[in-house]
């Protein structure tokens, strides 16, 4: 079997997985349970000086049958008292001297840093995370995503607990932000041990349309909340991306977070330069047992592909994530349907003549509704095989034999790029547009 | 013992006739909707003879606007919850979802259909007014689905409307000859409200039409008629026997079930004859009122059957016993009936053949004859230059105007009998002829 435990810039634990800081770590019942069930780390809901939540916490986005394919709260961080979080993650550790517990940490002045990190330390947390994120209340109030969003005071906060802490130090950084790279290297700066991200992004669910009030409702009010769940895996994939290519960053582990639900977000999220995950929204879907589905997809993932630890393929997406500048404008791939899978909802036809490029025709004869490519006029944008809901149906073919191969940049560089607004090297000339009076033909 | 007990009360009866397609409640309605892949040039809508925008209708009830959905049916199908009901969906819309290639079960159209109807009729919602008054009058007979349709289309452009109906329902056959499986009484005449409601088109009652002078009043009040008349009673077998007690027309027995429900008492040995939808549901009636045995005689062989594969499987369940290339020969009994002689048949060069010495008899205490309804010849000939094809039907031009131009005509009485849904179409679609008949001066 494959090895799934790691050592995360010095914390150290049988898996992988940890639970994100939020409603699922807020206290040691929970986390055991939560040890129990699988996961190999939990990092605790936030802990500072203690908050007063409201009542009405949380919305989503529900995309047709699928509920909160995105999730959004405006919770705070801890409510309860230090004292008795201490206490728990104490006997967390008593129980579980194996797995690891990392204490979130939000305060605002540098003596409270230092001893709150001093408080941890001695409740036997493996590590420390640095709640650099909140975008709700918190940051109203000069923390959370307030310092994420200012690089040079970011770094000053790393920098004080730095010149305390005794274990590892994580810095969770806010997404809230245009340039991910300038809150990273200011971590980095600071001299944190490892990143983490992204934290939720600032957000409004939905209006409700009888009270015209933002959900979630707070006595006929709402506030913006954070974004998390299925619906923002793709931002933290980029901005993990920017991170883990950046010569400076690159060296600094990486925990991500944003959307993790299956073992494909898993190790997708890994083969960018994640070495754990962090998980937070599936739990709060499904429960702890999520994670027995996760487990068993990474083991089967690395088994087939003979891997003995994560650390085999970490990051081995990123050689293969370019800028476009770089892609091969001499690459072409076609739509083919399969026409025995066909179920003719026609779908593609009407994606592609009325969104894309007109490369699809319909012939009614003898009720025939399979369509037909036309692949003269083909740009190979996949949308057709997109839309398609039948497996396999609609797949993109490569038609160049793959020796010719010149980039925007290459073309750039020899002087062969469009640079006037009328140039006819313009890449419109090579593929088919339909004149406007063809739009009368449709006319009924 | 029999599949069913016979029902002694209401409930019972409605146990015993349990609804095929029960209301979705909201979370399957929102689950079934989100199923939808909103096709290009849906094929469901293509199958449906009121060409409902079906995707749009199904797209509006996952967004939550049930209300925008009746009105997309109700706009095409003015008997759109009846419709979504006693349709045979498996054969129009939802037989044509694609789904069906993929073998994945289809959308349940006719559910969502009723889910988004059933709640504007319950509600009581308008979605419908009639037009300005544009000082025209037609007179519609019979109180059907085609007629129906077509007073609801009338009203909308304006039309005074006046319906002259023998029974003391509306609705016709849906209310008095569908299976009680497929619609209650309630929701027919729910439907009906509902529209009538909205839209006040007149129904006169037990006014039955049948004289020339009638007739005549009629074509001297109003502007144009519409014949929404329907078939008559079963067809004749011309059988040694036919005139015995105990043997009725499918029609009648099913009119007299529907409006009488557990106060019938079946008899404890059925024979149904027939091979159409009507046989069907005849012989899976007696069989739900707690027939002891029910069979269902046909004269040629399974294959041949004109009834719906589903409808046959239906009464099978219910434990109808079918038996095919039987030809009935003579009902026999001493003033009651109690058997029936049959002589078995082969085909051959696609003709029909009995076997000689090939007779048998069945016992039983009820014959049904399920062989199709007469038409109304006699009635029709008092319109003057009506004219009726081979098979009495009368004859209608693209606009559903009769050779008489007066006279516009839908439902079974043209068809020769179909589905509700299309009785629906022809009596919209006759609306809009009248319309443009009566307008034909300004084109």
């Amino acid at each position: 079997m494959p090895d799934l435990s790691i050592n995360f810039a010095g914390i150290k634990a049988p898996n992988p997985f940890w639970l994100a800081s939020g409603p699922p770590t807020n206290s040691g019942y929970q986390v055991m349970k939560a040890f129990d069930a699988g996961w190999g780390g939990a990092v605790w809901k936030t802990l500072g000086v203690p908050v007063i939540n409201v009542s009405s916490r949380y919305g989503s986005i529900n995309y047709r049958n699928t509920r909160m394919a995105g999730f959004n709260n405006i919770e705070l961080i801890t409510d309860r008292q230090l004292k008795d979080n201490l206490r728990e993650i104490e006997e967390v550790k008593k129980y579980y001297p194996n797995h690891a517990v990392i204490a979130s940490l939000m305060v605002e002045t540098k003596a409270e840093w230092h001893q709150i990190v001093k408080d941890v330390e001695n409740a036997g947390a493996d590590g420390i995370e640095l709640n650099f994120g909140c975008p709700h209340g918190m940051c109203e109030r000069g923390m959370g995503s307030a310092v994420g969003q200012e690089p040079g005071v970011l770094k000053t906060i790393v920098g004080w607990v730095m010149e305390v802490a005794q274990i590892p130090v994580i810095t969770k950084l806010t997404p809230n932000i245009s340039h991910i790279v300038d809150p990273g290297l200011a971590a980095v700066h600071g001299g944190t041990d490892a990143l983490s991200l992204i934290n939720t992004i600032k957000s409004i669910v939905g209006i409700d349309l009888d009270t015209y009030a933002p959900y979630p409702i707070v006595d006929g009010k709402g506030t913006n909340g954070g974004y998390c769940g299925p619906a923002v895996k793709p931002i933290a994939m980029e901005m993990i991306k920017e991170l883990a290519k950046h010569p400076e960053i690159k060296d600094t582990p990486i925990s991500g977070i944003g959307g993790v639900e299956t073992w494909r977000d898993v190790v997708e999220f890994m083969l960018l330069g994640a070495s754990s995950v962090q998980v937070c929204t599936a739990a709060m879907h499904y429960g702890f047992g999520i994670v027995r589905e996760m487990e068993a997809g990474l083991q089967q993932f690395m088994l087939d592909k003979g891997y003995n630890t994560i650390y085999d393929f970490v990051g081995k997406a990123l050689p293969n994530v370019t800028e476009w500048k770089h892609l091969n404008l001499k690459h072409k791939v076609v739509a083919e349907i399969n026409s025995d899978k066909c179920i003719g909802c026609d779908l593609c036809y009407t994606a592609c003549d009325d969104g894309a490029h007109q490369a699809i025709k319909l012939d009614r004869t003898n009720g025939n509704r399979i369509p037909e490519i036309i692949e003269e006029n083909c740009v190979g944008c996949n949308l057709c095989a997109l839309v398609c809901p039948v497996e396999q149906c609609i797949t993109m073919e490569r038609r160049d034999d793959g020796r010719e191969q010149i980039s925007w940049h290459e073309r750039t560089q020899a002087g062969s790029i469009p640079t006037s607004f009328n140039d006819e090297r313009a890449g419109g000339n090579h593929h088919f547009v339909p004149t406007v009076e063809d739009a009368l033909k449709h006319r009924k | 013992m029999a599949e069913y007990k016979r029902p002694t009360n209401e409930q019972e009866f409605e146990e015993n006739f349990a609804q095929k397609k029960p209301l979705m409640n909201s979370t399957e309605a929102y689950y079934e909707s989100s199923r939808c892949l909103y096709c290009y040039d849906a094929p469901c809508m293509h199958a449906c003879p009121t060409g409902i925008d079906i995707p749009l209708f199904i797209k509006q009830i996952h967004t939550g606007n049930t209300t925008g959905a009746a009105k997309t049916i109700f706009d095409a199908n003015w008997l759109g919850n009846a419709c979504g009901k006693v349709c045979p969906t498996g054969v129009l819309c939802e037989g044509d979802c694609v789904y069906n290639h993929q073998d994945v079960p289809a959308i349940q159209i006719g559910r969502l259909q009723n889910y988004a109807t059933d709640q504007v009729i319950s509600e009581g919602k308008k979605l419908f007014e009639p037009g300005p008054d544009n000082g025209r009058k037609v007179a519609i007979i019979g109180a059907g689905p085609a007629s129906i349709a077509c007073a609801c289309e009338l009203r909308v452009m304006g039309y005074q409307v006046d319906i002259f109906e023998a029974k003391e329902k509306p609705s016709g056959l849906t209310v008095h000859g569908v299976a009680p499986y497929k619609i209650t009484n309630e929701e027919v005449l729910a439907e009906m409200d509902f529209l009538q409601n909205q839209l006040g088109f007149h129904i006169n009652y037990e006014q039955k039409i049948s004289t020339p002078g009638q007739l005549q009043l009629l074509e001297g009040e109003y502007d144009a008629l519409f014949l929404g008349v329907g078939l008559g009673p079963t067809a004749s077998l011309r059988l040694p026997g036919e005139d015995k007690a105990q043997v009725i027309g499918a029609v009648e027995f099913i009119e007299a079930l529907r409006m009488q429900q557990h106060k019938i008492s079946i008899a404890d040995r059925v024979v149904v004859i027939g091979g159409g939808n009507t046989a069907m549901d005849a012989a899976s009636e007696s069989a739900r009122m707690g027939a002891e045995e029910v069979t269902l005689a046909y004269r040629r062989d399974k294959a041949s059957m004109g009834a719906y594969d589903f409808e046959y499987k239906l009464a099978v369940s219910a434990g109808v016993k079918g038996i095919f290339n039987a030809q009935p020969l003579e009902i026999l009994g001493n003033g009651t009936a109690t058997g029936v002689r049959f002589i078995k048949t082969k085909t051959v060069n696609g003709k029909l053949e009995s076997i000689p010495g090939s007779e048998f008899e069945i016992a039983c205490d009820l014959v049904i004859k399920a062989t199709g309804q007469a038409k109304h010849p006699h009635f029709l000939s008092m319109i003057g230059g009506l004219e009726l094809d081979a098979k009495n039907r009368i004859q209608v031009s693209d606009s559903f105007q009769t050779t008489n131009p007066k006279y516009f005509a839908g439902g079974d009485a043209v068809n020769g009998g179909a589905e509700v849904v299309n009785a629906a179409y022809e009596g919209k679609m006759a609306a809009k002829g009248i319309e443009k008949w009566l307008n034909r001066d300004l084109n």
